[in-house]
């Protein structure tokens, strides 16, 4: 409680918020092509929100994971579109900006329980997969740096396990698949292929089934009933006297103490 | 000899159309690769990506015009001028190995087969890409006399297959099969050999309907050349799969003593 007494209040905070602001150095961007001064050092949401945006769609996790914030900007003198999720990209002088928050793009229906590993089945619900002539703009719209044309260029190829390789961190925002002129949906297909990669083509952990049987069979309820009847003070001791594995530690590891292995 | 790690599809036909540049970024894009890879030479398999492949070369090397086009739409690859050089495997086996060699390397010959070599289009046509004569090409004679197998020369082994023409009319095709395999059957020929995916799928199709339609015609067994050069080369015959090959080559190389 201390420590709390000690904190601004949250008004307090937004005063000094906005006075360090207002010594920021505007600069100009034009955001959905009209133009705006706004305090240098912001990510491209917070210009937008700065501007007077408020964001319904198109804003997520603010963390740069989601993907729901694709936007697409261009600086002055280069005629390069380029990408970036605008809670991640600092504005820069005279950047023209816009959000592109969904596509829509054909999303295929199917029925994963009845779907096979065969390459086939992506062929089938994606038909114009095949309609790509390696043009690479995909690849270039990419705001996670995914070679997304090797990843069709492995689908075309049959190869579903390097395509959800490739495309594993895909975060679905949509940027390849708007700039992509033969129509082709590159983020649902990779996830159809991470889906199939990993319910039917990565090996099953055999240990893991093992080790979850043998916990529906208790052999941990002794260990767990024990912890639960510990007072706090226990727990706690319990906790701070664990044996902990080095960041080091390599593949081989083993804990001295060899009872819950 | 390396695989290239990175490929794309080739887009399997040339464009024709003269102002059609879309359709080259990807075969260029794979010589792109292989500049990449510090090589200058690719090696193909496959007849329709050595004709797509070499013809998109010889657009990036002799029209400058293009060139430009194509090398700033790929603004993120590395500028191309058509220097790499692209072969066929047979072009590799006559060139660089040599017949005379290959055939000190066969283990089990071929003997007694008797096979018809057929080309197609793709490794002779136009005359600007042929990896041998274009009228009267010898290539893949030399190869079968090589792995000890009997050629058998016919007239329709430069005619074309029919190719994609079996999408839209798949009656045409049979015609085609059927003057290229009767011909070949008719020279004394047991098996037809071929370099091309396209012309397998056309000829061993087509062979389905034929068996029906003519009295008397059992069906031709088809093969890759790469399948018997690993045959006669000694390698375990299970890396050929002939059981997925058209009109069933099995039984034929067991009464030679080429299957166990």
């Amino acid at each position: 409680m201390s420590a709390r007494k000690k904190d601004k209040s949250p008004a307090e905070t937004m005063v000094k918020k906005e006075r360090e602001v207002s010594k920021a150095k505007l600069i100009p961007v034009h955001i959905m092509g009209k133009r705006y001064d706004v305090p240098e050092g912001l990510t491209l949401m917070k210009a937008m929100e700065y501007a007077g945006y408020k964001f319904i769609r198109g804003c997520g996790c603010r963390g740069g994971t989601c993907g729901a914030c694709g936007t697409v900007y261009r600086k002055p003198g280069d005629y390069r579109l380029q990408v970036a999720l605008a809670c991640q990209k600092t504005i820069e002088p005279d950047m023209h900006i816009a959000q592109i928050p969904f596509f829509p793009a054909n999303r295929a229906h199917y029925e994963f329980a009845d779907l096979t590993s065969a390459p086939e089945e992506v062929f089938r619900l994606y038909p114009e997969l095949f309609r790509c002539v390696a043009c690479n703009a995909c690849t270039k719209a990419c705001p996670q740096g995914i070679e997304v044309m090797d990843a069709v260029s492995a689908l075309k190829q049959g190869n579903i396990a390097v395509a959800a390789q490739i495309g594993f961190e895909c975060i679905q925002c949509g940027l390849c698949t708007s700039r992509c002129f033969g129509e082709l949906v590159q983020y649902h297909m990779f996830q159809l292929a991470r889906r199939i990669y990993g319910a039917r083509i990565t090996p099953r952990a055999e240990h893991l089934i093992e080790m979850t049987k043998a916990i529906d069979e208790g052999r941990f309820d002794n260990t767990l009933e024990k912890l639960r009847h510990m007072s706090e003070e226990e727990l706690k001791k319990l906790y701070q006297k664990r044996e902990e594995e080095p960041v080091t530690a390599g593949e081989d590891w083993r804990p001295k103490d060899k009872t819950y292995l | 000899m390396e695989e290239i790690p990175r490929w794309n599809c080739c887009g399997a036909v040339h464009s024709l159309a003269d102002d059609d540049l879309i359709h080259q970024v990807a075969p260029v894009r794979n010589l792109i690769r292989v500049k990449e890879q510090g090589k200058d030479v690719v090696v193909t398999l496959c007849s329709f990506c050595f004709n797509t492949l070499k013809r998109a070369n010889l657009l990036m090397k002799d029209d400058a015009e293009k060139r430009n086009t194509l090398n700033s739409f790929m603004d993120e690859e590395i500028d191309y001028s058509g220097d790499v050089r692209v072969l066929h495997l047979l072009e590799v086996l006559r060139d660089e190995i040599g017949w005379e060699a290959l055939a000190q390397e066969v283990k089990l010959p071929l003997r007694n087969l008797k096979l018809a070599p057929y080309y197609g289009c793709t490794l002779l046509r136009p005359r600007e890409v042929a990896i041998d004569s274009v009228e009267n090409p010898t290539i893949l004679r030399e190869f079968l006399k090589a792995l000890g197998a009997t050629p058998v020369e016919f007239p329709e082994s430069t005619r074309c297959c029919g190719s994609y023409q079996i999408v839209s009319s798949p009656d045409s095709i049979s015609g085609y099969a059927w003057d290229i395999l009767s011909s070949a059957l008719s020279h004394g020929a047991e098996a037809l050999v071929l370099t091309c995916p396209l012309c397998d799928y056309d000829l061993g199709q087509g062979q389905k309907e034929l068996v029906k339609r003519h009295n008397g015609f059992k069906g031709m067994p088809l093969f890759y050349f790469t399948q018997l050069l690993a045959l006669a080369l000694g390698l375990d015959p299970r890396v050929c799969h002939f059981e997925l090959n058209h009109g069933s080559p099995e039984s034929l190389l067991r009464e030679n003593n080429l299957l166990p």
